[in-house]
C-alpha cells in the first residue's frame, strides 16, 4: 500500500523581513539552537505560517548570514513566509514576546522587494579586547591595515581552509574602552560579504599573526565579545576609509510608502 | 547561620564558554524556566541529573520536582545538569564551582542537593559534580555549611554502592517525598539547626521519608555476605518504604514544561500517562519497583497535551509510560487527539513495543497523515522457551502475525529489541532470533508485495537488578556474551536470501558487567567507585568515555583487602538465604513472592497480569497501602476543537 503526502502546499499570501537581535547569554546559541527557538515560538504566538509540501511540512522560513556561535548581533535577518496577512508590527510584538529574553525581534517589513540577499553587502562589527589597551592595540591594527594580504587559516567542514582577510576587511579603527580595573580597546571593523566569508575570528587570527610575540597573548584571554552591530547595503563615506552600512530593511520600507 | 548573598559564578564561567563544546547547554534560558529570589526562601534546593545537559534536560522527574518545589512558598529549586571533561578542566584551572543553569548559583550554596538516578552509570559524575561543587566526597567529612546530598531515582533502591557519597536516598515517587523533605529541612533550620548535621540526618531518618546510610551498620560474614544491616539506634526504621504517589490527576506536571536552545535528546513534549506495569517481566525493574498501575484519566491527559502545546510550542506529542498501549483508554485517547491535531502540524508519538495487532493500529492513528517508517517491537528473548523464563507472554505466531499487520499498513520498517544473557539462556536460545528476523522478512516480502522492507535486531547485554525475580541470578560473563552475539551476527549476515534485509544491532558485554556491579553492588562497592572516578571515569554511560579496563583495575585494587570481587557481585547467584544489599529497603514486593517467582522462572511457568486476573500477591498493595487504578473513567474528553490552525486558511 503506498501513502502519498495528504497535504497540499500552503502558499504564502504575505512574506515578512524580520531584523533580530542575539544578546548577552545566548549569543552562545547556535544557528540551529536560534532556528530551533524560532519555531516554537512562531507556535507559541500562533503565526499563521506557510508550510512546503511533503511527509514533513516545514515552517516557511529563510535565513541570511547568520553570525557565528559565541557572537552578539544586532543586526540578523529572516524572512517568514504567512498563510494570512498581518501587520508587521503587530507580528513582530507577539513573535518577540514568544522568544527568550536575549532573543529578540526588533524590526519587521513586509517583503515589498526582490534580491534582499544582495543587499547584505557587509557588517559592521564591534570587538571588545577587554585586557588590551588602545596603544597595544593600535599596532597590529595598522599592520594588518597596512598589508596587502594576510592569510589564515580555519577549520571548516571541508577541512582546514587558507584564505585571505584582508581583501574583505574595508575599515578598521580602535577606540578606549575598559575602566581603571581593566582596560579595554574596542575594535570596531566594516567586513565585506565574501565567499568563504571572514568572520571576525578570522580578523583577530590576522591581528595576531601581524601583531609582536608579547601583546599576542593579549588577544586571547579574556577572550574578546563580538557584536555585530550592522548588516546592510555598503556606502561608501566621504574619505577613503569610511565606510557606511546601511539598514537592508530601508528599500521595503521605502516601497510600501509608495 | 546567616546566609551570605550568593553571587552568580556567570561571569567568571562566561570567559570559559567561548573554549568549550556546545556552550548553550551551560547558559540555562529556557522557555519557562523559573528565576527567584535567593533571599526569599528559607529551603533552596539544586537538582541534578547527573548526565549531559542534552540527556539531562528533557528528564521528566527533574522538570516535575523543579515545578513541584519552586511551587511552594519559600522553597527555591534550581537545575545543575553533568559538565563535559573540556568544561571540567577548565573550570578547575579558573576555580568556578559547579554551577546551576538558572541563576549560575554555586551548588555549594544550596541547602539540599538532590540527584536524580536513572541508571547507575552516572555515579561518577555526582562525584565529579561534588568535587567541583567544593562538597567533600565522603558523607561523613560535611559539616553544617554543606548541602545534604539526596539520591533519587530507580537506581536509589539499591544506593548501597553510593552510601558513602549521598547523606540520604529517597526511594519512589518524588513529589511527596520533597514536599516532607523540604518540610523536615526548614523545621531544622527554623529550630536553629539543633545537633548540626547530624541532627538534620537523624531527623531524616526518623521520619521514615528517606534511608540515611549512615545510620545504619553493615555486618559481614566471614567469606564476604552480608551478615545483617542494623540500625544505630533505636528509633531509627528497621525498613525503609518507598513513596507511592496515588492520583496522577492531581499532579499534572510538568504543567509548564521547559523548552531548551540546546538541542537533547528528546525534541519533544511528553505526558505521562500512567505510572507502574504489572505486566511482570522478571527482568524489568521499573515495572517491579513502580507499582501498582496508576492511570492518569483520558481528560487529564487531553488536558495536559492541550497546555503543554500551547506553553511549549513544541511539535510532537510523546505520550509516555512502561507500556503505553496498555492504557485502558488508550484507543479513544489516541483517536482523540489525532482528531484535535489533525492538520496542525503536530505530531503524536507512542512509544509501544507491545507484539499485538492492537498497537499497530494505534500507530496507524498516530500517522494519519504522516510518514509510516519504522515501528518498535520487544521480544526481549529469542526463543519460545526464553519468553517464558522473563514471562514475556508473546508466542511466534503473534509476533508473525502482528508483523505482517504492520507490513500491510504501510511500514516500511520493524525494530525488535531482544536481550542477550537471560537466566538459562543457551546458544541455541539466541540464535533462534537470526531465524526469527528472517521469518519476518519473508512474511513481510508477501504482504506488502516489495523487497525494501527491512528488520532491525537490537540486542542488549542482560543485567539482574534488585527488586526482581533475577535479583538472585547470575549475570552472564562478558566473553560469553559478546561470544554469543557474534554467533547471532554471522547467523544473520549467511543468511543469502533475507540476511541483506536484516540489520543487527548491538552492545558489547562489559559495559554491562559495570552497570551489574553497581547495580548489586553493597557499600564495598563505593571504594571501586572512588577509584574509578580517580583514575578518570566519568560519563560511563557513554561508549566513548567508558573504559572497562579502568574499572576492572580499579575494583582489583579498590576490593583488594576483602574476600569479593567483580565476579562476585556480578556473575555469582545468590542462593534464598543470602542477605541482599537492598534487602532493608522495601519496594512493597514481598520477598517470597519474588523467590517463587524466580523459581517459576526457572520452571518456566508465566505469570499472569493482575489487571486483568486475580492478585498474585506481589505484596505491594497490601504492604503499601495502594490499589491498582485503571479506567473507564467517568470524566469525558472535551469536544474536539475547531481549532484556528495556524498554517491552515481559516
Amino acid at each position: 500500500m503506498d501513502r502519498k503526502p495528504p497535504r497540499e502546499h500552503v502558499a504564502p499570501v504575505q512574506r515578512v523581513r524580520l531584523r533580530y537581535a542575539k544578546r548577552g547569554r545566548l549569543r552562545f546559541a547556535s544557528h540551529r539552537d536560534f532556528q530551533r527557538a524560532l519555531e516554537r515560538a512562531l507556535r507559541r504566538a500562533d503565526v499563521p505560517m506557510a508550510f512546503s509540501a511533503g511527509f514533513s511540512p516545514h515552517p516557511k522560513i529563510s535565513y541570511a548570514n547568520a553570525a557565528p556561535t559565541g557572537t552578539a548581533s544586532e543586526a540578523e535577518y529572516l524572512e517568514i513566509g504567512l498563510s494570512q496577512v498581518c501587520d508587521p508590527e503587530d507580528l513582530r510584538e507577539r513573535i518577540d514576546r514568544a522568544l527568550p529574553p536575549g532573543l529578540d525581534i526588533l524590526d519587521a517589513v513586509v517583503a515589498r522587494t526582490p534580491d534582499f540577499a544582495d543587499r547584505l553587502q557587509a557588517s559592521r562589527w564591534r570587538i571588545e579586547l577587554p585586557g588590551l589597551t588602545v596603544d597595544e592595540a593600535r599596532g597590529p591594527v595598522d599592520g594588518l591595515l597596512a598589508a596587502h594580504e594576510v592569510i589564515v587559516q580555519r577549520l571548516t567542514k571541508n577541512g582546514m581552509r587558507s584564505f585571505d582577510v584582508r581583501a574583505a576587511l574595508l575599515a578598521a579603527s580602535v577606540a578606549p574602552g575598559g575602566d581603571r580595573t581593566m582596560p579595554c580597546a574596542i575594535l570596531t571593523v566594516v567586513i565585506r560579504q565574501v565567499t568563504p566569508s571572514v568572520r571576525p575570528d578570522d580578523i583577530l587570527a590576522a591581528l595576531r599573526s601581524v601583531a609582536p610575540s608579547p601583546a599576542a597573548t593579549g588577544w586571547q584571554t579574556p577572550p574578546p565579545l563580538v557584536t555585530r552591530e550592522m548588516q546592510g547595503p555598503l556606502a561608501e563615506g566621504g574619505s577613503a576609509d569610511e565606510f557606511v552600512v546601511g539598514d537592508p530593511l530601508a528599500a521595503d520600507r521605502e516601497a510600501d510608502q509608495t | 547561620m546567616p546566609s551570605t548573598p550568593v553571587a552568580s559564578v556567570f561571569p567568571a564561567l562566561e570567559a570559559l564558554l567561548p573554549l568549550v563544546q556546545k556552550p548553550i547547554q551551560y547558559v540555562g534560558g529556557e522557555v519557562n524556566a523559573v528565576t527567584a529570589e535567593w533571599d526569599e526562601a528559607d529551603v533552596r534546593w539544586a537538582l541534578m541529573y547527573p548526565d549531559a545537559y542534552e540527556v539531562g534536560a528533557p528528564n521528566q522527574g527533574v522538570q516535575i520536582l523543579y515545578e513541584v518545589l519552586n511551587e511552594q512558598p519559600g522553597v527555591l529549586c534550581e537545575r545543575t545538569y553533568a559538565v563535559w571533561p573540556d568544561l571540567e578542566a577548565l573550570m578547575r584551572e579558573h576555580s568556578v564551582p559547579q554551577f546551576t543553569v538558572d541563576a549560575h548559583r554555586p551548588v555549594g550554596a544550596f541547602d539540599v542537593f538532590g540527584l536524580s538516578f536513572s541508571t547507575e552509570l552516572g555515579y561518577t559524575n555526582m562525584l565529579t559534580a561534588l568535587d567541583l561543587a567544593g562538597i567533600p566526597l565522603i558523607a561523613t567529612e560535611r559539616d553544617e555549611s554543606h548541602p545534604i546530598v539526596v539520591a533519587g531515582g530507580h537506581a536509589a533502591f539499591n544506593p548501597e554502592p553510593i552510601a558513602d557519597f549521598v547523606d540520604a536516598a529517597v526511594l519512589g515517587d518524588g513529589e511527596e517525598a520533597v514536599l516532607k523533605l523540604t518540610e523536615v529541612v526548614r523545621e531544622w533550620k527554623q529550630a536553629g539547626r539543633p545537633d548540626g548535621r547530624a541532627g538534620l540526618l537523624e531527623s531524616i531518618a526518623r521520619s521514615g521519608v528517606a534511608y540515611v546510610p549512615s545510620m545504619y551498620d553493615v555486618e559481614y560474614l566471614p567469606d564476604g555476605r552480608i551478615r545483617r544491616v542494623v540500625p544505630q539506634r533505636a528509633g531509627i526504621p528497621w525498613r525503609v518504604s518507598k513513596h507511592t504517589l496515588m492520583d496522577l490527576d492531581e499532579w499534572p506536571y510538568p504543567k509548564a514544561p521547559l523548552v531548551p536552545l540546546a538541542e537533547t535528546v528528546h525534541e519533544r513534549m511528553s505526558v505521562e500517562i500512567f505510572r507502574g506495569c504489572t505486566r511482570g517481566c522478571r527482568f524489568c525493574q521499573a515495572g517491579m519497583i513502580t507499582r501498582p498501575v496508576r492511570e492518569r484519566s483520558k481528560a487529564g491527559i487531553a488536558a495536559m497535551v492541550d497546555n503543554g502545546l500551547a506553553k511549549t510550542g513544541y511539535e510532537e506529542v510523546g505520550l509516555l509510560s512502561l507500556s503505553s498501549a496498555d492504557h485502558s483508554e488508550i484507543a479513544e485517547v489516541t483517536t482523540y487527539l489525532a482528531d484535535c491535531y489533525e492538520g496542525s502540524q503536530t505530531s503524536l508519538s507512542l512509544p509501544s513495543t507491545r507484539v499485538d495487532a492492537f498497537n499497530i493500529d494505534l500507530a496507524n492513528e498516530l500517522s494519519r497523515n504522516g510518514r509510516r517508517s519504522g515501528l518498535t517491537f520487544a521480544p526481549e528473548g529469542g526463543s519460545e522457551r526464553m519468553r517464558k523464563v522473563i514471562n514475556k507472554q508473546v508466542t511466534e505466531d503473534d509476533l508473525i502475525r502482528t508483523v505482517a499487520t504492520a507490513y500491510g499498513a504501510g511500514w516500511r520498517q520493524v525494530k525488535l529489541y531482544f536481550m542477550c544473557g537471560l537466566p538459562t539462556e543457551t546458544d541455541e536460545d539466541v540464535l533462534q532470533i537470526a531465524r526469527l528476523a528472517a521469518e519476518v522478512i519473508r512474511v513481510g516480502r508477501e504482504v506488502s508485495g516489495r523487497r525494501d522492507i527491512r528488520c532491525t535486531v537490537s540486542i542488549g547485554g542482560f543485567v539482574p537488578k534488585p527488586h526482581t525475580p533475577f535479583q538472585w541470578a547470575a549475570q552472564l560473563d562478558h566473553e560469553t556474551t559478546d561470544a554469543r552475539l557474534a554467533k547471532l551476527r554471522d547467523a544473520i549476515r549467511t543468511n543469502r536470501e533475507y540476511g541483506k534485509s536484516i540489520g543487527f544491532r548491538y552492545h558489547d558485554g562489559k559495559p554491562g558487567i559495570i552497570e551489574g556491579l553497581l547495580s548489586r553492588g553493597d557499600r564495598r562497592v563505593g571504594r571501586v567507585i572512588l577509584q574509578a572516578w580517580l583514575q578518570g571515569a566519568r560519563f560511563d554511560g557513554w561508549s566513548e568515555h567508558f573504559d572497562f579496563d579502568r574499572w576492572a583495575s580499579a575494583a582489583s585494587t579498590a576490593l583488594a583487602d576483602e574476600p569479593v570481587d567483580l565476579d562476585w557481585f556480578t556473575t555469582r547467584e545468590r542462593d534464598h538465604a543470602e542477605v541482599l544489599p537492598w534487602d532493608h529497603l522495601d519496594s512493597g514486593l514481598d520477598r517470597e513472592w519474588l523467590w517463587e517467582d524466580w523459581q517459576d522462572a526457572l520452571d518456566e511457568r508465566g505469570v499472569e497480569d493482575c489487571r486483568w486476573t486475580p492478585c498474585f500477591d506481589c505484596g505491594v498493595c497490601d504492604q503499601m497501602g495502594t490499589s491498582i487504578q485503571v479506567g473507564p473513567t467517568d470524566l469525558g474528553l472535551p469536544a474536539v476543537a475547531t481549532r484556528v490552525v495556524a498554517g491552515q486558511p481559516a
